[in-house]
Parts: structure tokens; sequence; C-alpha cells
């Protein structure tokens, strides 16, 4: 069965009650009309929650285990995907997965973390935590990427890069440096989308494009609340406080010009229709690389440099 | 002359009247009293036990350029974006940092010359709000390189930052990129980008333009590093190695060129500025 988030409780009720409802329901009692009021009751509730989702309740969405993940997208989104391994320095490392595919007709480099859907690929990538060798395949492949004229599409969702021992010594500051430089330097098209969470320099490192969409109850921040709050508040319990303060939302971030586009979720979040919000976020994609498609690299760069130069400044 | 008389001439903590509170100073490694003059005079580093202490934009401006430097003025931002508020609201943490500090963010400019050569030198100071990057060090970034790149003269940055300035959100983070493209275009102008790292340097300004150097150099027994300490600590749960995160450490998984006495930056710097300049066509 679902799981349901905290603040789903009246609609988990009420799902149940119709669960009872329907195996109460027989060849002598008929309960449809019953059932039928409370499906409609339910999706009301639904919509009207999700219409109303507090930063804080976004941060737990974005986080859903049941929120389609990186090979949920390449399934339904690409075709043909070629995994490319390796940052040909240390490791393979699976929290950023990337490689060739296809989108629709047009042919990309695709670059993305994956979190995992169970323990076992939970452990294998780490929990969408990149690592140097995660930062520095990406680099490979954006610089394969831009010279054989391949756009670059990003999909983020992370809660923050790998914070290990073995990250620091391997220069996991260094590898996010350069790979936020290497989306910068792209003489092709870039286009980010921020699918679940947008960790901090984890996730900008593979953000810093000409174009940047969101889903509708993503989030991206600086930092997670629980880390602001025990920092500015001293305690995590004000996660809630710091999900509003810091401005994380999709619907936040466009008003001051962080991201450009929003992509609407299907009622209820992408966990309960995640083929739907595939689909969505396809269609985005296209239509984003279609546009970019007309321009060259020399306006391309300006583009990126332009849109950070005066970040906030507008 | 000597640094430290170069740090005599131009110290402007050596007008503050002294007091017994603030004629000793405790070092923070070996907890010997020192003199603060002396302590100063030995530009914060102790005279017992090397141990090198944070100081100040205005020092470091002049213990490393020639007299007679310029110093840049902070670029205006828009402050207080998000209307943050904490415990305290931010435009009341900004005024308090100010009150307490003389510039009016985190980095600051200036533009002049180190033994002959010239450059544009930003430092960024830990005690203005933990010299966590927001707009206005991202901007200050940005507009010094511009002006090297106007000057063509090698950009110098003395980095210090505990991270990124929550109280500015995703505008903080929104830095990294925005500082990167400014490394980016001094690197396309030919001109020399040198990162002096200073204790603390952490988070996302390690992650951005303190890697981006053609050289980094480091101050002894600074801590460099991207994740906090108790953040690492609390996802691995492992005992952290002695010196973890520390210069030397750096130095050694060859995240560092070179581990400097401030004493000997100056000359450090003159080297490297001779090296590397760009000069004309011979
Ligand atoms: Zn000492």
């Amino acid at each position: 069965m679902a799981s349901y988030l905290e603040f789903e409780k009246p609609i988990a009720e009420i799902d149940s009650r119709i669960t009872e409802l329907e195996s109460a329901s027989g060849e002598d009692v008929d309960l449809s009309g019953e059932i039928e009021k409370l499906r409609e009751k339910r999706a009301t509730l639904l919509g009207g929650t999700y219409a109303r989702l507090s930063p804080w309740q976004k941060t737990q969405v974005a986080r859903h285990p049941g929120r389609p993940h990186f090979r949920d997208y390449v399934a339904n989104i690409f075709d043909d995907f070629v995994p490319l391994g390796g940052d040909r320095y240390f490791a393979e490392d699976e929290a950023i997965i990337g490689g060739l595919a296809k989108l629709g007709e047009r042919r990309v480099v695709l670059i993305g973390h994956e979190k995992g859907h169970d323990t076992e690929s939970r452990l294998r990538h780490n929990f969408g935590m990149g690592k140097p060798e995660g930062y520095r395949k990406a680099i490979r492949l954006m610089d394969l990427a831009g010279r054989f004229g391949l756009p670059v599409v990003t999909l983020v969702d992370t809660s923050g890069a790998f914070p290990g021992i073995e990250a620091e010594e391997r220069g996991q500051a260094e590898a996010i440096a350069r790979s936020t430089e290497a989306c910068l330097a792209l003489p092709v098209p870039m286009v980010s989308a921020i699918v679940g969470e947008g960790g901090s320099g984890g996730a900008v490192a593979l953000a810093s494009a000409e174009r940047v969409l969101m889903f509708e109850h993503a989030v991206y921040s600086v930092i997670s609340p629980e880390g602001c709050a025990s920092i500015l508040w001293r305690t995590a319990e004000n996660a809630p406080d710091a999900a509003e303060a810091m401005k994380m939302t999709a619907q936040d971030l466009l008003k001051i010009g962080v991201i450009d586009r929003i992509v609407a979720e299907p009622v209820g979040g992408a966990h309960r229709a995640p083929e739907k919000a595939c689909a969505s976020l396809g269609k985005a994609l296209e239509e984003e690389l279609e546009t970019l498609g007309e321009l060259d690299s020399t306006r391309l760069r300006a583009m990126r440099e332009e849109r950070f130069l005066r970040m906030g400044e507008g | 002359m000597s640094w430290l008389s170069r740090v005599r001439n131009s110290l402007p903590f050596g007008a503050k009247r002294e007091t017994a509170d603030n004629l000793w100073i405790k070092c923070p490694a070996c907890d010997e009293m020192v003199f603060t003059k002396e302590y100063d005079e030995n530009a914060r580093v102790c005279p017992k036990c090397d141990h090198h202490g944070r100081i100040g934009t205005d020092m470091r401006f002049a213990i490393l350029l020639d007299q007679g430097y310029e110093v840049l003025p902070t670029p205006q931002v828009r402050e207080d974006p998000l209307k943050f508020k904490d415990t305290k609201a931010y435009p009341a943490r900004l005024k308090q940092a100010r009150a307490k500090n003389p510039h009016p963010d985190a980095l600051t400019n200036a533009a002049g010359a180190i033994k002959g050569h010239r450059v544009v030198l930003g430092v960024q100071d830990f005690a203005f709000m933990g010299g966590s990057m927001g707009m206005a060090v991202g901007s200050a970034f940005v507009h010094g390189v511009d002006r090297a790149l106007k000057d063509r003269v090698p950009y110098v940055i003395c980095t210090a930052a505990g991270g990124a300035r929550m109280q500015e959100g995703i505008l903080s983070l929104m830095q990294m990129p925005k500082t990167t493209v400014a490394v980016r275009r001094l690197k396309e102008a030919g001109l020399p980008y040198i990162v002096v790292l200073t204790d603390p340097t952490t988070g996302g300004v390690t992650a951005s333009y303190a890697m981006l150097g053609d050289v980094h150099i480091a101050e002894p027994g600074c801590l460099i590093g991207f994740a906090g300490a108790r953040v690492i600590q609390n996802t691995i749960r492992e005992q952290l190695p002695d010196g973890f995160q520390r210069a030397e450490y750096l130095h050694e998984h060859g995240m560092v060129d070179r581990v400097v006495h401030r004493h000997e930056l100056r000359d450090e710097l003159a080297m490297l500025l001779d090296y590397l300049s760009p000069r004309a066509a011979a």
C-alpha cells in the first residue's frame, strides 16, 4: 500500500474508509453511492492539500521514496540509453549516472543523480550523494558532449554531495567547482531539471545551465532545512521555519529568477502517477532543447554567464 | 621595508587605547599569553608556537601590498532579498556585523602592487559574519576580477569563509556559478589567478573560486574543506584522522600547491607573479 506523508493523514483515513466499504460491498449491499461520494471528497482534499503545500511539506514530497528517480526518467522519457562509466582517475560513482540517450529524435548526453529505490540500490547509489569521481565523470561527459555537439540534459536529485573522509581526501570541493565550470564552458545547449531535491553545491555542480526547470513540488536550496535550522535556530526542530525562510520552492525560485520554468506534477505529487510526471518532464525538456537548438555556442555561453552574473540583482 | 615595519606603519589597531583587557591575548593553539602589540606586529602569528591567527582585511592588505594601494569600494547589492528572519532579522545581523567591522561586507578588494607587481587583491574577512558568501561577496569577487581584467593584472584572492550566507538562501548558492564565470574570464584573458587559502575556508567558497586557482597557496594549519567535520562525523560515524582538512593534509592530497608561512607570503606571491604575470611578447 502507498506510504502516506504525515500531512496526508486525512487522505489516508478516507482511503482506508473506501477500502473498508469496498470490502463490505457485496451482492446484497450496495455502497457504491457512498464510495463515490468519498472518492469525490478525497479528490477535492488531495487537490486542495497539494495546491497549498508549505515549503516543509514540499520537502517531504521531494524526498518521497516513491517519487520517480533517474532510472524511471530514463525508462519513460529517453530511448536507447547508453550509460558511460568512470572518471578515468579513480572509480565509477553510481550516485551520478551519465551517458548517451535519445530524447525523441534528438541525441543528448544525459547526466543525473540516482538515489536508488530499495536498500540494495540505495547503498549502491550512495543515496544520490555524489563523490568527487561522480562529478569528475560528469565533467568528462560534458566535455564529450561539447566536442561531439550533443546537448546536455541533467536531472538533479540529491540531498547534497557526499560528506565523508575519502570524498574530502579526493577533493570534493575541487570536483564540484570544476563541474560547475564545465557546465559554464559548454558550447552546446544545456538544460537542467531539479526533479526532487536540489541540495547545495552537489546540485549546482550539475545545474549551472542556461535553462533550469523545476518540478512543481521539488525543492532547491543552499542547505537542508534541518541543517539551516540547527545552525541558525540551534535545533533541527525548526526545520519547517528554515524551509519557509530560505525560499526553496519552485514557486518562490521562479519569482526570483533562479529557475525558468515549473513543470506541473500530477495531482497529489509525482509519486502518485510517476508516468504522468515523466511525460510532462519529457515534453518540457524537448521544448527547451528545441528553442536552444537555434543558438550558437557564443550565444549559449553568453546566456549562461549573464544568467549567473545578474542573479539576484534584478 | 620588512613586513614588521609595514605592519607597524599601517596598523589601524595600534591606535586603540590599551586596557588590561586587550593588552594580552591568549594564543588559541598553545594557550600562552602574548602581548597584543607583539602579536599584531607579528601579523598575528603566535611568537611561541607559530600558530597563524585570523587577521582582518586591512592587516592583510598591509602585509601583502606595497604602500599606496587603493581600497576599492564594495559594490552595492540588494540587501535581504528574501526578507530572511531566523531568531533575528537578517538586516539586524548585517547592521551588527557592520558596526564591528571596517568594511561593509566580507570581501574587499584593493588595487595595488606586490613588490612592484601590479595586482588586484581580494580579501575575505572571517570576522564579518564568518566570511560567508552572499550576494555582496559574490559581487565583490566579480568586481575585483573586472578591475583586474580592465587593468590587465593578476587577481589574488585570500579566502576565508565558514560557507554560504544562509540568510540569502538560494541566492548565496548562486554565487558559486557567478564567481566561476569571473574566474573563467580571467583564464580566457590569460591573467593569473592565485588563491591564498586562509583559516577557515569551507563549504561553497571552497567548492567554487577557492579551488579554481592557477596556483593554490595555503597558510600553515588552516582549515580547508567542503563538508564540516561535524556533518562528516554524523554521516559516517567514524573518527576523523589527525590533521584532517588542514592545509598540510590538503597539500598531501594534491589540492594545494604550497603551504607558506604568513611572514613569507609577500615574497612568495611576488615570486609567483614574476613567473606568471602577462608580459609583452618578446
Ligand atoms: Zn601559540
